[in-house]
């Protein structure tokens, strides 16, 4: 089966998800974010290359934190950037997901950068668009969010350079998280040894091993010697029913407290994609210290966006 | 038949003498990647330059983006100097549209507002497509249709002109 | 109308027949098999060389939209599309709008159905009102009205105690109860089979144990009760454990399996495909696997298409999002043809599970060619291949998952009540 985001040269067209990408697009993602990096800390933080493109921002799902770094993302590329909250409401109205790309399409968009809370809609609307069209997922369902996954790598990147020695836990609601499957892929992808997941068997997914990651229910066991947490947030809905009995309870087991993280490396890093749960899934005092690399994530967001948005623009259909 | 290619070493050596006169303690240079910024390293050492060399990679401001798309491999620029009210030398390999002069210009002007920019290359052949000019020229030198001018550089360090057939 | 079907193969698994045979029809019914009988004279003769006879396909599940659901399907639609595939008798599932739990809307479906002399017909009443799992439907009325046996379709399930109250009282009348096995607090949220696919994809998850659970239930209820219950798309190895050792028990049990999970698993899905979104979900090839070999070994008695028009509108969504389903009237027949070359099942035995065993479970005398029976016939060509694309589908739904896929066996002629319903000889 072809990847659908990729044109018959191999080139990103869409960014869908991290699965199934080669390794050299994922470098060349990294590598052209760096160059961003310092375009986003000189006086003029801009460039000229999405001049006179459109960029919609199609969020079906609120969230005004990827939202803006995808905005200022686009800017920085001198591309025009719409922003469309589409709440669900809209929809039941009887316009559905595709009438309203359609509308928007019609007044020459070229970029969509989707979030929905369905899995596989940005599928749905890249197999729909025109082919000079490009789509970038910012979040589907479970499914995936992979320019959160390519900036955890980019960060894990920055702190630790080689990704073939390193150890990797991602901690907490795996079940339900986007960010953990795309950061998965990204890291067994780069090559990565040794990538765990932890939490409470409530929280992992069924077969969640062939992913190609190591299962611990353990903080103790799971955290030894690893060169990087990633915590994951814990939406307030899962805190309490079935899955957890409060969120009290999982923070006793699974939040990161100053004692846990001294079981990971000494050099360890902490990255969280927020926005953080103080004193749910991390306590405070690790949240704000010296291991914790989350402010420097959202930075090197911008970069990564930048740099998806550029290359797929510059992918021919 | 392939015209005599000028010695880019001998070139280098006709750069420095013109430029070291203009060279102050407060000249900024900027080489363009990857011939430009081969030839900036020799420069600045050979004229002493007082500033950290500055490389500009043009690939977000390449005119062609929309037709080519971005080139797999972007350097990242650093332009380790304050560019407001710096006399500024330019470095690239080869003059020839001037699109690429054009786009580092545009990014310069990213950085700040320089009190003047002056262009130097190894070697100018013609064909311009923009009011673009080189105030430092190694050499002129005629290109035939269908050939690309282009600097490489040995192991050693060692700087060459050389013809390429267009791809 | 005298019809004589002519140097075909005759393949009829109630007698175990598979020989070149001729066969004559008069009156509606089968009156010679292999002789003519004495006097008879055909107003039309159908040259079967080639071609196998065999008795019309009976049809387990087939939902037809009406009432209610029109702008996917009408009667008239789906009806030629079952005659298109050979098939000459139908179940139609309750859930309509509103769902047949009225005797009224049970006699005006059949009424239309008879109306348009296509396929018989056959509905399942509602077993609760409003298939709402709190009251029971009136069965009596809606049996006096002609459903034939009592069902919630792919509606949750009913509370264990309604349901042992259901299937008490459907025993007191010897009504058969036929329910999909999916617990529904397991099944909540859940659109794909819980496993790799899912946990990759994102997809809500439906495990395994939703349909054992259920199935667990159904059958400790069945041995208290009696009553007789037949177990619709069964779709996972365990389940097709549970129903082979209920038989072995000799509980009055049958079971049935859709088309399409005889083939596909949740592999399939590929990138989020919504024409795989089907109830119950695609599960995994080990699941596929103890599916064909319970069909193989007749623990499911029958495959049926379990026929689903939907709306494109309704599939161009994302895949939690979409309706599930899929057409499945004109793919039954090539679909068990291509399970018994994959599974090196004979040809007897592969239409047996689209003929005479359906019919037994239906406890309708067809699905046969005895002499002196209704004459429905199915005549295909078994060493042509039908490319599956949506012009050729004469349903109203276009949704399959087997789109672009080349299928063998070609329907030439089916045959009603005597009455050449549909002919396609060789384009």
């Amino acid at each position: 089966m072809r990847n659908p985001q990729l044109n018959a040269k191999g080139e990103l067209r869409h960014l869908l998800t991290i699965e199934g990408l080669p390794r050299e697009i994922l470098l060349q993602i990294l590598d052209t974010a760096k160059s961003f990096l310092g375009v986003t800390e000189r006086e003029v933080k801009k460039v000229p290359l999405l001049r006179g493109k459109s960029v919609f921002n199609l969020f079906f799902e609120p969230s005004t934190r990827t939202r803006t770094t995808f905005e200022i993302a686009a800017k920085r590329l001198s591309a025009d950037v719409v922003n469309l909250a589409i709440s669900t409401s809209s929809q039941t109205k009887g316009e559905t997901l595709l009438d309203t790309v359609d509308n928007l399409s019609a007044m020459h968009a070229d970029m969509f950068v989707v979030r929905h809370a369905s899995s596989g809609a940005p599928f749905l609307i890249a197999g729909h668009v025109k082919p000079h069209v490009h789509v970038v997922n910012a979040g589907d369902g479970r499914h995936a969010h992979p320019t959160q996954g390519l900036l955890d790598a980019y960060t894990i990147r920055h702190y630790k350079q080689d990704f073939t020695r390193l150890s990797v836990a991602i901690v907490g609601d795996i079940l339900h998280s986007r960010v953990a499957r795309s950061l998965i892929h990204a890291l067994t992808t780069l090559g990565t040894p040794d990538v765990r997941v932890i939490g409470p068997q409530t929280l992992l997914p069924t077969g969640v091993e062939r992913l190609g990651v190591s299962v611990h229910h353990d903080m103790a066991a799971g955290l030894r010697d690893v060169d990087v947490i990633v915590m994951l947030r814990l939406q307030n809905e899962r805190m309490r029913g079935p899955l957890l009995p409060s969120a009290g309870e999982f923070f006793k087991a699974y939040g990161l407290t100053p004692e846990k993280l001294a079981l990971a490396k000494p050099d360890a890093i902490v990255m969280h994609p927020g926005p953080m749960n103080r004193g749910v899934e991390i306590d405070s005092s690790v949240a704000d210290g010296a291991q914790a690399v989350i402010l420097p994530q959202v930075t090197f967001g911008i970069a990564v966006r930048m740099a998806v948005m550029s290359i797929l623009a510059g992918a021919s259909a | 038949m392939n015209p005599v290619l000028p010695d880019a070493e001998a070139l280098v050596g006709e750069l420095v003498r013109q430029l070291a006169p203009r060279v102050t303690p407060e000249t900024g240079m900027i080489g363009i990647f990857t011939g430009g910024v081969w030839l900036a390293q020799r420069l600045h050492r050979e004229l002493g330059v007082a500033l950290p060399l500055g490389s500009i990679d043009i690939s977000f401001y390449r005119d062609d983006y929309a037709k080519s798309g971005l080139h797999a491999s972007v350097k990242p620029s650093q332009i380790p100097f304050d560019v407001d009210g710096r006399h500024v030398l330019l470095v690239d390999d080869v003059l020839y549209t001037g699109r690429t002069v054009r786009g580092a210009l545009n990014e310069i002007f990213d950085y700040g507002r320089p009190a003047s920019v002056s262009l130097v290359v190894l070697a100018d052949r013609g064909g311009r497509e923009l009011p673009i000019a080189a105030q430092h020229v190694g050499a002129h030198v005629t290109v035939p249709e269908g050939s690309m001018l282009v600097l490489s550089r040995s192991d050693g360090g060692v700087l060459t002109l050389q013809l390429e057939r267009n791809a | 109308m005298k019809i004589h079907i002519k140097g075909g193969r005759l393949v009829d698994p109630r007698h175990g027949l598979d020989a070149p045979r001729d066969l004559f029809i008069a009156a509606g019914r089968i009156v010679g098999i292999g002789a003519a009988p004495d006097g008879f004279s055909a107003n039309r003769v159908i040259d079967a060389r080639g071609l196998v006879v065999a008795p019309g396909i009976v049809d387990l599940a087939a939902r037809l939209r009406e009432p209610g659901f029109e702008h996917k399907a009408t009667l008239e639609s789906e009806m030629r599309a079952a005659v298109a595939g050979g098939v000459t008798t139908l179940v139609v599932p309750p859930d309509t709008d509103p769902p047949l739990d009225e005797p009224g809307l049970v006699e005006m479906l059949k009424h239309r159905a008879k109306s348009l002399n296509l396929a018989h017909l056959h509905p399942l009443g509602a077993l609760t009102a409003r298939m709402e799992g709190e009251r029971l439907a009136e069965l009596a009325e809606l049996r006096d009205a002609g459903c034939v046996a009592f069902s919630q379709a792919n509606a949750p399930l009913p509370g264990t105690e309604v349901l042992w109250r259901a299937l008490q009282y459907a025993a007191t009348f010897g009504y058969g109860v036929w329910l999909q096995p999916q617990d529904p607090s397991l099944a909540r949220g859940g659109v794909a089979h819980d496993g790799e696919v899912a946990t990759r994809l994102g997809l809500g998850g439906i495990p395994s144990f939703a349909e054992t659970i259920a199935l667990a239930t159904v059958l400790s209820l069945v041995r208290i009760t009696g009553t007789r219950v037949h177990f619709c798309r069964l779709s996972t190895a365990e389940g097709v454990a549970m129903v082979r050792a209920a038989k072995r028990e000799g509980l009055p049990v049958s079971a049935d399996v859709a088309a399409n999970h005889v083939h596909l698993s949740d592999i399939d899905i590929g990138w989020f495909d919504a024409h795989f979104h089907l109830v119950p979900p695609l599960r995994s090839i080990r699941d596929r696997d103890a599916l064909r070999a319970g069909l193989a070994d007749g623990t499911i008695d029958a495959i049926c298409s379990d026929h689903t028009p939907v709306d494109e509108d309704a599939k161009l969504l994302p895949f939690a999002e979409s309706e599930p389903g899929a057409v499945g009237l004109e793919l039954l027949l090539p679909l068990t043809l291509k399970w018994a070359a994959d599974a090196k099942v004979s040809l007897v035995d592969a239409l047996a599970r689209i003929t005479s065993d359906p019919a037994r479970v239906l406890r309708i005398g067809t699905g046969h060619l005895g002499a002196g029976q209704v004459a429905d016939v199915c005549v295909f060509d078994p060493a042509a291949h039908v490319r599956v694309t949506p012009e050729w589908l004469r349903s109203q739904g276009k949704n399959t998952p087997f789109l672009g896929y080349e299928l063998p066996g070609a329907v030439r002629y089916t045959l009603v009540a005597g009455h050449v319903v549909h002919e396609a000889p060789l384009a």
